[in-house]
């Protein structure tokens, strides 16, 4: 090849591929220049290093494993306590070191740990500790939660609750809230369509008006009240005597002004107002109402932290 | 051979291109069916029931997948936001696999159990209604079909052609029991299929419609179910490293 370069060099003459197109068209054979020769040679030699560096090629049932490792630490299942370990180069242990590399950013941990090892109030408290749950919570929030009760946490009207106002339906103290998210929750409120004459419901319908000051207490009303108060409706049972809702059963609170179901401030009128109400007590909640549990897709650390990102959206019950 | 041969010849070019490029596939596939540890020893993974079998059609059908992956990579991102890395064990029984290729929509790898039934009946009929900043399509219609299972039995034979374990004799029958325990063996049973897909929707009602099986309710059995199989806090993390 060197010949034929220095010859080309010294006398211009071109080793062509012999062959003639259209009687005089010819095409020049130059040879490759030798230093791109050599890195073509290097890259075969690197490809057969790397097949024994990372794993490569299949051998009967197994493979060639390479004799790269990587080393991370974990948490052991049965002490809870975290272990150096190494294995070899794959991209399921590339990503345990990714992950502990993460999980050991100093910062993070400490306060992580923190978070781990103090009480809920102890937590509400602390400015530093709320910035953390914010940050970390905002994460957390968007992929798990946001999907129904929206990116704000606003929720969507009769179907998913408001988290930013103070109306806790589950109850607002964090274990409550602790067990919403770990445990799920499972809303229910009979059908009284089938329990009470269509006037009846009128009636209660009137009083639950009553209750969120909607409107005056009036005839109708003083009926419904007996209704819900009494044996035939029971409504008192699960929304208290006071009508402020029990938590223990997910009963909402009847006498403020906020509704999360029955669409009462979409109405124009009072009639439709208690036309959505009156449908709603006909109707029951069954099936319709459910937070799913977390407990098993979420660690117990990411349901803290979420916890308290819930209570801060909107506050304590006032 | 010579050269100018091939090259004048366009149907052995054509089939001598075939072989070489099929060498690069045959080379990085096929070693997988014989390697022992291609899928991952893990318990709980089952074929699907008859319900979540048929929602699967439907999810073909309606061509999910163009949107949806389902194959979480071993990131930390995606380990982050949608859990556990995805494992070859999960789709073992998958005809065809649904991994899809693209994410315009999230990963649904392991959407089963993190929404409600009603979340996903919902979202499906409406999703700019639970999810306003979102893109995708209405699906209104599969709340108004109802789910044409006449075939179901068919469909699962054909399953079982291609090496899925349902089971027709009681031979198979019995295996699965052994396999996968009597409940899970019984909606795996090709005689019982009907049967049991009519069950599964009575007992669950995916749709929230009583009385009715819609195309709505096989569609959210499948969601409800993917990445649910295996139990992950039973292993060590670490553990599924020495397979690969």
């Amino acid at each position: 090849m060197s010949e034929q370069t220095s010859e080309k060099q010294t006398t211009g003459a071109v080793q062509t591929t012999g062959h003639a197109w259209d009687g005089d068209l010819q095409e020049y054979n130059n040879p490759l220049p030798r230093w791109w020769l050599w890195c073509f040679y290097g890259t075969a030699v690197f490809s057969v290093l790397y097949w024994f560096i990372y794993p490569s090629w299949p051998v009967g049932q197994t493979w060639l494993k390479g004799f790269g490792s990587v080393s991370y630490t974990v948490a052991d299942k049965a002490t809870g306590k975290e272990k150096e370990q190494e294995f070899r180069w794959n991209t399921r242990s590339l990503l345990l070191e990714d992950l502990s590399d993460a999980a050991n950013n100093q910062q993070r941990k400490d306060m992580l740990a923190k978070v781990q090892a103090a009480q809920y109030d102890q937590i509400l408290k602390d400015p530093k500790m709320m910035e953390f749950v914010r940050s970390v919570g905002k994460g957390l929030f968007g992929d798990n939660c946001a999907a129904c009760h929206g990116r704000g946490g606003q929720g969507v009207a009769g179907m998913y609750p408001n988290l930013t106002d103070d109306d806790w339906l589950w109850g607002s103290d964090m274990e409550q809230i602790h067990q919403t998210l770990a445990q799920g929750r499972k809303g229910y409120m009979p059908a009284f369509g089938p329990v009470l004459k269509p006037e009846q419901l009128d009636d209660v319908a009137e009083y639950v008006l009553v209750l969120s000051s909607e409107t005056a207490s009036n005839e109708a009303s003083e009926r419904g009240k007996a209704i819900f108060h009494g044996q035939v409706g029971g409504c008192y049972y699960c929304h208290g005597a006071d009508a402020k809702g029990v938590p223990s059963q997910g009963a909402a609170n009847l006498t403020d002004r906020i509704w999360a179901i029955a669409d009462v401030p979409g109405q124009k009128n009072l009639q439709d107002k208690k036309n959505v109400v009156k449908n709603f007590i006909a109707t029951g909640v069954n099936n319709t109402r459910i937070m799913p549990p977390w407990k098993d897709r979420l660690s117990p650390t990411d349901i803290k932290l979420l916890a308290v990102y819930v209570r801060q959206l909107g506050g304590g019950k006032q | 051979m010579r050269h100018e041969h091939i090259e004048t010849n366009s149907a052995l070019m054509l089939l001598l291109i075939l072989v070489v490029i099929s060498i690069g596939g045959l080379v990085e596939i096929v070693p997988l069916f014989y390697i022992n540890e291609t899928i991952e020893k893990v318990d709980g993974v089952r074929p699907y029931t008859p319900l979540e079998s048929r929602g699967r059609d439907i999810y073909v059908r309606e061509g999910c997948y163009l949107c949806h992956s389902q194959q979480i990579r071993p990131f930390r991102d995606e380990w982050l936001r949608y859990g556990h890395y995805s494992l070859a064990a999960e789709s073992q029984y998958d005809h065809p696999f649904q991994w899809g290729s693209r994410r315009t929509g999230p990963d649904l790898a392991r959407v089963g159990g993190k929404y409600s039934n009603q979340w996903q009946v919902q979202h499906l009929k409406d999703p700019q209604s639970v999810v306003p900043q979102s893109i995708m399509p209405r699906y209104p219609w599969l709340l108004d079909n109802d789910l044409d299972y006449s075939d179901v039995a068919d469909r699962l034979r054909a399953q079982r052609a291609v090496g899925v374990p349902y089971s027709l004799t009681q031979q198979e029958y019995e295996a699965n029991i052994a396999k996968f325990g009597k409940e899970i063996a019984d909606q795996l049973d090709i005689n019982q299929a009907q049967d049991s897909l009519l069950k599964q929707a009575r007992e669950k009602n995916f749709d929230g419609i009583p009385n009715k099986v819609t195309e709505m309710e096989a569609l959210v059995a499948y969601l409800q179910v993917l990445g649910t199989m295996v139990d992950f806090t039973k292993y060590d993390e670490g553990y599924f490293a020495q397979f690969r």
